[in-house]
């Protein structure tokens, strides 16, 4: 991948990549083209549009408001602090995920996903009894920066565990034990040997974390308070509070630019590490040494107290039956509330929207995003770049312009608007960016001359694909899947933007019984949040399973 | 929207609908947008398929002020015929943006005049009034008096005690910030915005929703504030909802603010005709008698019966705050603003 090595190679290689290229993103490109580029222009020509001509004289005004800067360098700052932090806990569990076989470990690490896909209501409730005025923890940080970083690393840890987790189990452990052998000690092997092959992996997920907290939306909105608040929040109000469309759009443009040039700087940083010797896989062990089990012992105590805590409250919470006392009330009422209100949807309804639209929008990421993982690995190094930095970029757009965006472009040539596809796409464009990220790195540490020799051998480029690249990716496209389908579920993105069929989803019915007053609605829509955790966990479950079945390989 | 494929068929029939682009006189269906709180009983929409052989399909379309916004970015091109959910405090920007075509609903006789709007041009369905809830056994273990008044909640007894909702995000909090504009009017000596100064320094919480509030921060559940910013039909509904025999909450009868949810017409629909039927449809009897238990608000035609638990545990305040759509639309922006800088200060 390396120019030198490139240049290195005949012309008519070079030249055949280029086209396979072009080849691999023509459907990537009119995808992302419809369905983003074209509504995100479109809705910001509308925003500052003024009596019929563009007037860009509101962006100066933006700039110069000194509350706008403000939110502006919270957004970033909160970002920043939610990422150090998450990587801080993710790190060692992707190490103890990675390394390390114990009981339990297929149903923890499905468990992880879990805090992904809760409505932040939920959450905020859990937080508010452990960490609010009578939280059982003592302190009260509602209102604080404090339970906000806390609740971006309950929110995206799970990046990092699977993210970095999936790399470093494919990370041959040989070369640290060599390492050891030859007289270093278990730090300087790590940070010597292992440290560099991980830091793409790293960089990837880092990034991710970064655009996920930076683009923060319903946590800020309901832990945070007035002077806690994101470039994201603020745009929703001044889109659907002071119908400010104008000042709306021109924040969603200049997140888009602040955005677009961090990740362009990060691709620049961003080494390609292609190591032929991270290719082997399934080399967890139990834990041998005393050190190593006090190690994954504490380790998976502090995730599963950061993490398990809130979980296991909503759990215990949806027993508690409304009239006092506990069993299993809150479930029954999902199928039938007691009073004669209709307010009630369906439960099993509403899990097979769910699995639907989230299966739809896995499909969709995973396509395009495999496309454009593949393009990248045969890209010159300048074309990846700005490759890698535009798919990113639906990750750090704000829902609402999308949304909107959608509602005033997507009527041409035929009108999509109001229609169920509109639904698995919006999640898809989310989806999209994990499924690069994860898999990019993993393709990235590809040897290309493995796939010539097989290509010299006479294998077609699909059976170069199949039998070399797939098996070594395979764990990184697991963790793919597992993300866009869990981004899904968790109804991520402009869909409570735009205008959609009245079909419930199960956040959807979670919010509704969440909007009624009564402890029947309210013990309903946590027994609904327990059925989204344990529905989510069974589904990523088992497209773990089906994936270490299907492409079973070298596993 | 009661069957699972209910999606399939949305989706066939937008493909059909594509396809066919016919301008006849009679639709096979119309489409109603409406927010995400909306509700109705299973098949109580078929009556108007069984009157017109019209099918009504439903979209939702995120929170009110979403909504709004997408019909105002879509009204050359709507997104159906009929919207339905737009209340007084998001009215004006709707109407003087040519959202709506007028339609005057044959019943509109019997909906009360104030509530009402200029012309009849959009038909009020529904209405709510937001005020201060108190939780009974919270304040009584506090041994403190229910307020009675907006201005006994600046008073020390009272301090901390009170969770709002942020005008901005918040349509509750929206109206409750109109209610004490109405009660302490620019131009006077102490002004709403000393109000709410006054109102700071004893310890207000603002919350981002109405779920933030009344099911996080209120008492009710588990939170520390007995006072909270939500409905008069709240404690009907904690009867109703919590199996109970009294309720649980009050409701401080001053300082409350009538919201209005109305129904129009879409500007640019093919179907003016069969949209207006449907709009009178929804103030028919049968439709505002299902709405209270559905959505948790009254019905606008006052032919129709309130359920038993509304007429025994609800009181409705007399004479609830109720500022005209076109000094909302002109003045929000403006209160919002100075609101926040309050807020932040």
């Amino acid at each position: 991948m390396d120019r030198g090595v490139d240049i290195a190679r005949p012309l008519v290689t070079r030249h055949r990549r280029r086209w396979q290229v072009v080849a691999l993103l023509a459907v990537p490109m009119i995808f992302l083209g419809y369905f983003f580029v074209y509504p995100l222009i479109s809705i910001s020509v509308r925003g500052l549009t003024v009596d019929g001509s563009l007037d860009p004289s509101i962006i100066g005004d933006v700039l110069a408001d000194p509350s706008l800067r403000r939110v502006a360098l919270f957004t970033v700052w909160q970002a920043a602090l939610s990422t150090v932090l998450t990587l801080a806990l993710g790190l060692p569990l992707a190490w103890v995920f990675a390394r390390f076989s114990f009981r339990g470990k297929r149903v923890l690490s499905a468990l992880t996903l879990v805090p992904f896909v809760l409505p932040t209501l939920v959450v905020a409730t859990a937080f508010v009894n452990l960490l609010g005025p009578r939280g059982m923890l003592g302190v009260d940080l509602t209102g604080t920066l404090a339970i906000i970083l806390i609740a971006h690393v309950f929110y995206n840890v799970a990046i990092v565990i699977r993210g970095v987790g999936s790399f470093w189990s494919s990370i041959d452990p040989r070369l640290e034990d060599a390492a050891r052998t030859l007289g270093a000690s278990r730090w300087t092997a790590f940070r010597t040997v292992t440290l560099p092959l991980l830091t793409p992996a790293i960089i990837a997920t880092a990034t991710l974390v970064f655009l996920f907290a930076f683009t923060s939306f319903g946590v800020v909105l309901v832990l945070g308070d007035l002077t806690h608040t994101t470039i994201e929040v603020e745009i929703y109000r001044q889109a659907t509070a002071f119908l400010r469309l104008d000042v709306a759009t021109t924040l969603a443009v200049l997140q888009i630019v602040g955005i677009g040039a961090v990740l362009a700087v990060y691709a620049m940083l961003e080494r390609r590490s292609g190591s032929a010797f991270t290719q082997r896989f399934g080399e967890a062990k139990p834990p041998a040494t005393r050190g190593e089990r006090i190690a994954v012992r504490g380790v998976l105590t502090v995730g599963a107290m950061v993490l398990g805590t809130p979980i296991a409250l909503l759990a215990v919470r949806s027993l508690r039956n409304p009239a006092g006392g506990f069993g299993i009330e809150n479930y029954r009422n999902l199928f039938g509330l007691p009073a004669q209100s209709a307010a009630f949807i369906d439960p099993t309804e509403a899990v097979a929207n769910s699995l639907l639209f989230a299966t739809a929008a896995m499909v969709v990421a995973m396509a395009i995003g495999m496309l454009v993982a593949a393009a990248l690995s045969l890209a010159s190094r300048r074309t990846g770049r700005v490759l890698d930095t535009f798919v990113m970029l639906p990750l750090g757009t704000s829902a609402v312009t999308i949304g909107f965006g959608f509602l005033v472009a997507l009527d041409w040539p035929v009108d999509l608007r109001g229609t169920a596809l509109l639904i698995p796409i919006a999640h898809a464009l989310v989806g999209i960016p994990f499924v690069v990220r994860t898999s990019s790195p993993a393709l990235g540490g590809i040897e290309p001359e493995l796939g010539e020799a097989a290509a010299t051998l006479g294998a077609s480029p699909w059976q170069v694909f199949r039998t070399v690249d797939l098996p070594i990716i395979r764990p990184a496209l697991l963790v793919a899947a597992a993300f866009a389908f869990a981004i899904s579920m968790g109804e991520f993105g402009a869909t409570s933007f735009i205008t959609r069929p009245a079909s419930p989803t199960i956040p959807i019915a979670i919010f509704r019984y969440l909007g009624q007053p009564g402890s029947v609605p309210f013990g309903a829509a946590i027994a609904l949040s327990v059925v989204l955790m344990v529905v989510t966990t069974l589904a990523v479950g088992s497209i773990d399973r089906f994936g270490t079945r299907q492409v079973g390989g070298r596993g | 929207m009661e069957h699972r494929s209910t999606l399939l068929a949305v989706l066939v029939v937008s493909v059909l609908a594509l396809a066919s682009c016919a301008t006849s006189a009679q639709p096979d269906q119309l489409v109603l947008i409406t927010h995400d709180s909306f509700a109705l009983s299973e098949g109580t929409l078929d009556q108007f398929t069984e009157d017109t052989g019209i099918d009504v399909v439903v979209q939702t379309a995120g929170d009110a002020g979403s909504m709004v916004n997408q019909a105002v970015l879509t009204k050359d091109n709507p997104l159906g015929d009929v919207m339905y959910g737009v209340d007084n405090t998001f009215l004006s920007r709707a109407v003087d943006e040519g959202v709506f075509v007028p339609h005057t609903a044959s019943d509109i006789d019997d909906v009360p005049e104030a509530l009402r709007v200029e012309g009849d041009v959009v038909t009020p369905i529904d209405f709510g009034d937001v005020c201060i809830n108190y939780d009974v056994a919270a304040l009584a273990d506090l041994g403190l008096e229910p307020p009675a008044s907006l201005t006994d909640l600046t008073d020390d007894a009272y301090a901390d005690l009170l969770v709002v909702q942020d005008p901005a995000t918040s349509s509750p909090g929206l109206a409750f910030l109109m209610a004490t504009i109405d009660a302490f009017p620019e131009g006077s000596e102490y002004d709403w915005r000393d109000y709410w100064a006054d109102l700071f320094d004893n310890g207000v919480s603002v919350a981002g929703d109405w779920t933030q509030a009344y099911s996080v921060e209120f008492t009710r559940a588990g939170g520390d504030r007995p006072l909270v910013v939500s409905y008069a039909s709240s404690p009907p509904f904690e009867v109703l909802f919590g199996e109970l025999d009294t309720a649980p909450t009050g409701v401080m009868l001053d300082g409350c603010f009538r919201q209005i949810e109305y129904a129009g017409v879409l500007a640019g629909t093919e179907h003016p005709g069969p949209a207006g039927e449907l709009v009178d449809f929804l103030l028919t009897t049968p439709v505002q008698e299902d709405i209270p238990l559905n959505m948790f608000v009254y019905p606008a035609n006052s032919e129709a019966d309130l359920p038993p638990v509304l007429t025994e545990y609800s009181v409705l305040p007399e004479r609830p705050v109720q500022t005209d759509p076109s000094v909302i639309g002109a003045e929000r922006e403006r209160w919002i603003e100075e609101w926040t800088s309050l807020a932040r200060s």
